[in-house]
C-alpha cells in the first residue's frame, strides 16, 4: 500500500471516533436500541426529546459523534478487509466505499440535524 | 534535483531483474481462526461495523423525532421488530467490547509523565472508565428526564 500524507489525518479521525464511540454508544444502544423499543423503560415523550435534540450543544455533539464514529468505522473496516480477508488488490474500491460512505453519512447527519433544528 | 529525477524516485518500483525477491508467506482468508488472539483481533475490528450500524440507526431516530410525534412512535414500533432488536443486541455486545478494549489499550498509546515519572497505566485506564461512566450517566439523565 502506498504511503500517503493523508494517512496520519485519517488515523486521527479513527482514533477520535473510537473514543467518542466508546464513551457514547453503549448507553445509546442500550436505551434507544433495546430499553425503549422493548418497553423495559417507558420511552421519553416526543416534545422532551425534540427539545433535547434542538439544543445547539446536543446538535453539535451528535454531529461530531456521527461523523467521527463513521470515520472510525471507515478506517478500521478498511484494514479489516485488507488484513482479514486479504483483498489488498481491491484497494481503491475499498477506499472509495469506506471513506466515501463516511462522507455521505456525515452529510446525511448534517442534513437530518439541520432539519430537526 | 531535476523534476525528472524526482519523478523517477516517486514512481512505484516494478519488477527488475536484480530486484531482490520478496519473501512473503501467503495467508489464507481464514488465517484469523487459527489462534484465539487472532480471533479477538478480528472481532475487535468487526466491532466497527456495529458502530456504523448504530450511527445509521441514530440518524433514522433523529430524523423521525424531527418529523413529529407520529413518526417517532412509528420508529419505536419499527425498532421493536425482532430482527432490529436482534441486531441491536449484537451491537450492544460489540460496542461494549469496543469500549472495554479501547480503554484498556489507551494507556499503551498514551504515555504520560508527571515529574519525569510515567503515570501508571491503571490510572489512565481508570480515568477512561470513569469518563465512560460519567458520560453514560449524563446521557441517561438527559434522555430520561431530569
Amino acid at each position: 500500500m502506498p504511503k500517503r500524507p493523508i494517512e496520519p489525518f485519517l488515523w486521527l479521525l479513527f482514533s477520535a471516533g473510537g473514543v467518542l464511540a466508546a464513551l457514547f454508544l453503549p448507553i445509546l444502544v442500550f436505551l434507544f436500541g433495546l430499553a425503549f423499543p422493548l418497553k423495559w423503560i417507558s420511552s421519553p415523550r416526543h416534545d422532551d426529546l425534540l427539545a433535547l435534540l434542538r439544543n445547539p450543544l446536543t446538535l453539535v455533539v451528535l454531529f461530531v459523534l456521527c461523523a467521527l464514529a463513521l470515520f472510525h468505522w471507515a478506517h478500521r473496516f478498511r484494514y479489516t478487509l485488507y488484513d482479514g480477508l486479504q483483498i489488498k488488490h481491491l484497494n481503491r474500491l475499498i477506499n472509495v466505499f469506506c471513506y466515501g460512505g463516511a462522507l455521505v453519512g456525515s452529510a446525511a447527519a448534517a442534513y437530518v440535524l439541520l432539519q430537526a433544528r | 534535483m531535476s523534476d525528472e529525477q524526482v519523478d523517477q524516485m516517486s514512481t512505484p518500483t516494478g519488477y527488475t531483474e536484480y530486484h531482490p525477491r520478496w519473501y512473503r508467506t501467503r495467508l489464507g482468508t481464514l488465517w484469523w481462526l487459527r489462534r484465539r488472539s487472532y480471533l479477538v483481533f478480528i472481532l475487535r475490528e468487526l466491532s466497527s461495523v456495529f458502530v456504523a450500524w448504530y450511527v445509521v440507526f441514530l440518524l433514522l431516530l433523529m430524523h423521525a423525532v424531527g418529523q413529529g410525534g407520529v413518526e417517532y412512535q412509528r420508529f419505536l414500533r419499527w425498532a421493536a421488530n425482532p430482527w432490529v432488536v436482534g441486531v441491536n443486541v449484537v451491537a450492544l455486545i460489540f460496542v461494549t467490547f469496543h469500549a472495554v478494549t479501547w480503554f484498556t489499550l489507551a494507556p499503551k498509546a498514551m504515555v504520560m509523565r508527571l515529574r519525569g515519572k510515567r503515570i501508571p497505566s491503571e490510572w489512565i485506564a481508570g480515568s477512561n472508565y470513569l469518563a465512560w461512566a460519567a458520560v453514560s450517566a449524563l446521557v441517561a439523565w438527559l434522555v430520561l428526564g431530569r
